[in-house]
């Protein structure tokens, strides 16, 4: 078609212009998907989380622990199935850069409560009958080269002294979502271990999860639980455990909230930029749209013309971006500590939102251009000194 | 009977500057026969190119009546009357305003870009309205390869493209050099001679108005 040629041509016209345009918006279109990239790896966590699951902590803060007492309490309830519970162990594995989510848990219910975390019957077997094993997530396996039989020595922080595990299973997620960089092992290694050395810390539990048969009934059966300890040492908060993960995240949440700000900032600043170039564009062949109308074509021709290379640059900008974060969010990914996000891919819906990123820049852009090009008359625009 | 196909009555027209009209063109009544070659003359400010532009539709007058070819053209909407101009009237500017992105070909062939002629008979035309104006060897040169002269004749190639019944050119020799005017004369003398166009050319050069069969003198608004 001779008009969409004509249009790349005009594109091509001042060639440093536009390049410096189209790199603008592709660094802006990489940033947005950086940025986007980021705080959805940051949210993963809380779409992880099921709506059939509560998170019971002391009401305090989650680094207070609980009675391991509470666990047939909160049996007890009606609405409640299971009851698990899980202390943060933490440890150094090898090198203090190496972070990922070391736990110690209920071996007798975690992987009732977590039908995310996919094993096998004989790994799971083996796990229990070895008070020292351990399970790892694929991606921790993956990340040191661990095999099942291996030795995993920690160093203990939180708990002082050197555990030695012994892997016995690799679980694989179920969910993209789900996380797979995650050590556990068995919480009464660590509850014998404690009445050993420190009798005062024994039979302390981080946190509970309570896995409820009907998540309508989250909200009630939160309130029951709280109110079962109201008034004893150590009262409880009950959310849900996507509530309790939100929680958690608006810890370093400001910082999550300002990228997500930002992203759309950059977005709406290149959106400026391309206006003001093509603004300066379309004054400079204001003659040219005059010579295009006395020759019969329409004002909306004239406009389709600068609608079309806006389009054109942004384009070419949003593709350029678009390519360019797949290798360097990858090489993101791969120079962060391992586990740091459970996830940290370019999702598809940041795709999405980058390219519609890119076609809301190029259609804004050429509004205020466009609106002058109808508007101007043929006699003025022939008149008209830029 | 009169054979006239411009037929001007009582036209007007004044700009608004700020608060207050300034007149341009007033009480203007006369008719171009077909065929006639019409310079307009006049001193600089005097309304040429304004009563060129209403006559070739696309500037209205604030008052009277323009007919063309029966029709009256301040009557017409926005969009018929851009398919009016690109249906009867050729233009020539000063500045030849070739778009520079497109050869000598592609810009002759823009106007025909409205039209339905396939891509076969667009060809024919723009090669036959090159030959003549004697560039059928230029037809893929950017404008910038070309002379002023050279410019200027693809812009008259681009006028007589569409087969249009009128010519109207802007001072189509006030940016060339001698030569390159009389050959551009000479071009247009052809177009009226052998190819019957009615041709309104705007002029300073009173050599340039010799080869036209009527001139009229514009001062200040009013034909003297
Ligand atoms: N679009 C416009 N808006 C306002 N004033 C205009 C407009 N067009 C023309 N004028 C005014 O109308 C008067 C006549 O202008 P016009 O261009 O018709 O003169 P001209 O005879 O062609 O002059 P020149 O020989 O310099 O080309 C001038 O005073 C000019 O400033
Ligand atoms: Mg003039």
């Amino acid at each position: 078609m001779k008009i969409l040629k004509l249009i790349i041509r005009n594109s091509a016209r001042h060639k440093l212009r536009s390049l410096l345009t189209v790199v603008g918006i592709a660094i802006a279109v990489l940033a947005f998907c950086i940025l986007r990239t980021v705080v959805t790896a940051w949210y993963a966590g809380v779409d992880a989380s099921a709506p059939d699951r509560l998170v019971t902590r002391h009401a305090v803060s989650f680094i207070f622990p609980l009675p391991y007492s509470y666990k047939e309490k909160i049996a007890s309830i009606d609405g409640v199935e299971t009851v698990s519970f899980a202390n943060w162990f933490q440890g150094v594995y090898k090198d203090k850069n190496n972070f990922f989510a070391r736990l110690a848990i209920d071996e007798e219910t975690l992987f009732t409560v977590y039908p995310e975390y996919l094993i096998s019957k004989e790994e799971k077997e083996a796990f229990l009958a070895d008070r020292r094993g351990c399970i790892i997530g694929s991606g921790i396996a993956k990340e040191y080269n661990i095999k099942i039989g291996d030795k995993m020595p920690i160093e203990g922080d939180i708990y002082p002294g050197n555990w030695d595990f012994t892997v016995r299973g690799i679980y694989r997620p179920r969910d993209k979502t789900t996380d797979a960089t995650q050590m556990f092992f068995q919480w009464t290694y660590l509850n014998e271990t404690m009445e050993k050395n420190s009798p005062l810390r024994a039979n302390s539990v981080g946190w509970y999860l309570v896995k409820i048969k009907d998540p309508a009934r989250s909200a009630e059966i939160s309130n029951k639980i709280d109110n079962l300890f109201a008034n004893s040492k150590a009262e409880t908060k009950s959310e849900t455990e996507g509530a309790f993960q939100q929680g958690f995240i608006s810890a370093s949440g400001a910082i999550i909230t300002a990228m997500n700000y930002l992203s759309f900032i950059i977005i709406g600043i290149i959106m400026l930029v391309l206006g003001n170039t093509m603004i300066m564009t379309a004054r400079e062949r204001t003659r040219e749209y005059a010579v295009f109308r006395t020759l019969g074509f329409s004002a909306f021709h004239v406009a389709g013309l600068i609608f079309g290379e806006s389009m054109i640059i942004s384009g070419f900008g949003g593709a350029l971006g678009l390519l360019l974060s797949f290798p360097i969010i990858k090489g993101i990914e791969e120079g962060m500590p391992k586990g740091f996000f459970p996830t940290f891919n370019l999702e598809p819906v940041t795709v999405i939102l980058a390219i519609s990123a890119a076609l809301l820049i190029g259609v804004l852009a050429s509004i205020f251009p466009t609106q002058r090009a109808v508007k101007t008359k043929i006699v003025d625009g022939f008149r008209f000194v830029g | 009977m009169s054979n006239s196909i411009i037929s001007l009555v009582n036209v007007s027209k004044s700009y608004k500057r700020d608060s207050f009209n300034v007149p341009v063109l007033n009480h203007l009544s006369f008719d171009v026969e077909s065929g006639e070659f019409l310079a307009l003359m006049g001193p600089s400010g005097s309304g040429k190119t304004t009563l060129l532009n209403l006559i070739a539709g696309i500037d209205r007058p604030s008052s009277g009546k323009i007919e063309i070819n029966g029709v009256d053209i301040a009557t017409l909407s926005e969009s018929s009357l851009a398919k009016w101009r690109a249906n009867n009237v050729g233009f020539v500017f000063q500045f030849y305003n070739l778009l520079p992105v497109l050869t000598a070909f592609e810009n002759v062939e823009l106007p025909l870009l409205l039209t339905k002629l396939s891509k076969a008979d667009r060809k024919q035309r723009v090669e036959f309205a090159l030959s003549v104006v004697g560039l059928a060897d230029r037809m893929s040169h950017y404008p910038k390869q070309l002379s002023g002269g050279q410019e200027q004749r693809v812009a008259i190639a681009r006028a007589i493209v569409t087969d249009p019944t009128i010519i109207v050119a802007d001072e189509p020799t006030g940016d060339l050099d001698k030569n390159s005017a009389v050959e551009i004369l000479t071009l247009l003398e052809r177009l009226n001679k052998e190819m019957k166009k009615t041709i309104i050319m705007v002029t300073h050069d009173p050599n340039a108005a010799k080869i036209a069969g009527i001139t009229k003198h514009l001062d200040k608004g009013d034909l003297v």
